[in-house]
């Protein structure tokens, strides 16, 4: 989705404001909805990829207006709801619906210490890679409505492959629910000057993380 | 995907703006249901409050100024080079390690969200979240390090690492001038947050005294 979130490359979004010796967490209300969204992500019911759209897919004036933990607390109510935890009742009473039956929690403290975020991914020969370290790819021009993890600053652009990271699910279906889609990901070098053009230094780069399905040869 | 109606709707619901309440009420119900343990929460904000941080990711970048080996293996395959140090990889971080060097800089970003090396570094500070760093930091990377206090010479390569997959990046700083008689603690006390995700370079303490 062509979304605010989607920021590499704008410009005019002001200078970076530094905070000294800054706390972990800002307010206890900022810690609770971090735990809360993990306790709840617990259950298994989400992957990262629908996660991470459900931010994405905030309204994208309240996307840019939000602090960090605010956006969290607005995609997780979102969540609760379209997955069935607690219905927009319960959400805007408070109190659950009579005569509900009580789920025994499975976020515990033990599980709290182990905390995985379990992204898998893996050396699977099953899936081999369809580009190389050297070769020279060039980031499909897509505009998918939906998930995708391929910026737009660099589609259309010509990189080249310096590592392959093996085999993980591909954002663009696990978000949708679609298949996992497991290919290889690998890290690509664009040059500063094939980004920004010819006022930008002739020694930057930037690498990106990029799915087989993200790339074309060049 | 929701509806955008539910969004709207849920604009105007009596439950109070302020998220303080309205967290409290969120968690109320949710232990209510039987949803979330209360005990389960407290675990883990006391984990990300305590337990890890940026001194986790010191301690292998020492290790790794220290003993040659330890780099290589740490370069190579981070993963199993930072469970060796004794950081078991439960968080599920993939971590690739990149080196600065006398005429070489990385600096990492996550343009599309805030992916960050939680497992060295714990979580992230709000400047690496907000949409000033998040922007500027692949366009004017060197702008951006200015704004941080570190200029770089023109002949360093800048190397920037857009983490938009499940990888995630941790720099190697340059080991400071001066820090050669230093103990393996006493560098990783030198190492910052800033330095690990290449806005900051390990500098020796002010008159040369020892940390």
């Amino acid at each position: 989705m062509n979304g605010v979130h989607d920021m590499g490359g704008m410009q005019g979004m002001g200078p970076i404001r530094y905070e000294h010796n800054e706390p972990v967490f800002h307010a206890p209300w900022e810690a609770r909805v971090y735990a809360l969204d993990r306790a709840i992500g617990a259950w298994g019911k989400w992957n990262i990829d629908a996660w991470r759209h459900d931010i994405e897919t905030l309204p994208p004036a309240d996307y840019l207006r939000m602090s960090y933990y605010e956006r969290w607390f607005a995609a997780l109510e979102k969540r609760l709801v379209a997955y069935a935890f607690v219905t927009r009742e319960e959400l805007e009473s408070g109190t659950s619906a009579p005569g509900c039956a009580k789920a025994t929690p499975v976020f515990t403290p033990e599980k709290a210490r182990k905390f995985n975020r379990g992204i898998p991914s893996s050396n699977d020969p099953s899936v081999p890679p369809v580009f190389h370290i050297g070769d020279h790819v060039r980031a499909r021009n897509i505009n998918p409505v939906g998930h995708t993890r391929l910026p737009r600053y660099a589609r259309g652009k010509t990189g080249q492959i310096v590592r392959d990271h093996g085999v993980y699910a591909f954002p663009d279906t696990n978000s949708q629910y679609m298949g996992e889609h497991r290919q290889h990901v690998y890290s690509v070098r664009f040059t500063a000057r094939e980004l920004w053009g010819e006022s930008a230094s002739p020694r930057d780069s930037v690498y990106i993380d990029m799915w087989d399905d993200y790339l074309e040869r060049a | 995907m929701q509806p955008q109606s539910e969004i709207h709707s849920h604009e105007h619901q009596a439950v109070p703006s302020d998220p303080v309440l309205r967290v409290k009420a969120l968690e109320s119900l949710l232990v209510e249901k039987g949803l979330v343990d209360p005990a389960g929460l407290d675990e883990l904000i006391d984990t990300f409050q305590h337990k890890i941080g940026p001194r986790n990711g010191a301690r292998v970048i020492a290790r790794a100024w220290v003993d040659p080996a330890y780099k290589q293996r740490l370069l190579a395959d981070a993963p199993s080079a930072i469970d060796e140090a004794g950081f078991h990889n439960q968080y599920g971080d993939h971590m690739v390690v990149v080196e600065n060097g006398s005429k070489v800089h990385n600096l990492v970003v996550c343009t599309l969200c805030s992916c960050y090396p939680w497992l060295m570094l714990g979580l992230p500070p709000v400047w690496y979240k907000s949409a000033a760093y998040r922007s500027r930091a692949i366009i004017d990377p060197r702008g951006v390090l200015r704004e941080f206090g570190l200029e770089l010479a023109e002949d360093t390569e800048v190397r920037v690492w857009d983490s938009t997959a499940e990888l995630r990046y941790l720099v190697l700083p340059e080991r400071p001038a001066g820090s050669e008689k230093l103990t393996e603690d006493e560098l990783a006390a030198l190492v910052t947050r800033d330095a690990m995700v290449g806005v900051a370079k390990v500098q020796m303490p002010a008159e040369g005294g020892k940390p």
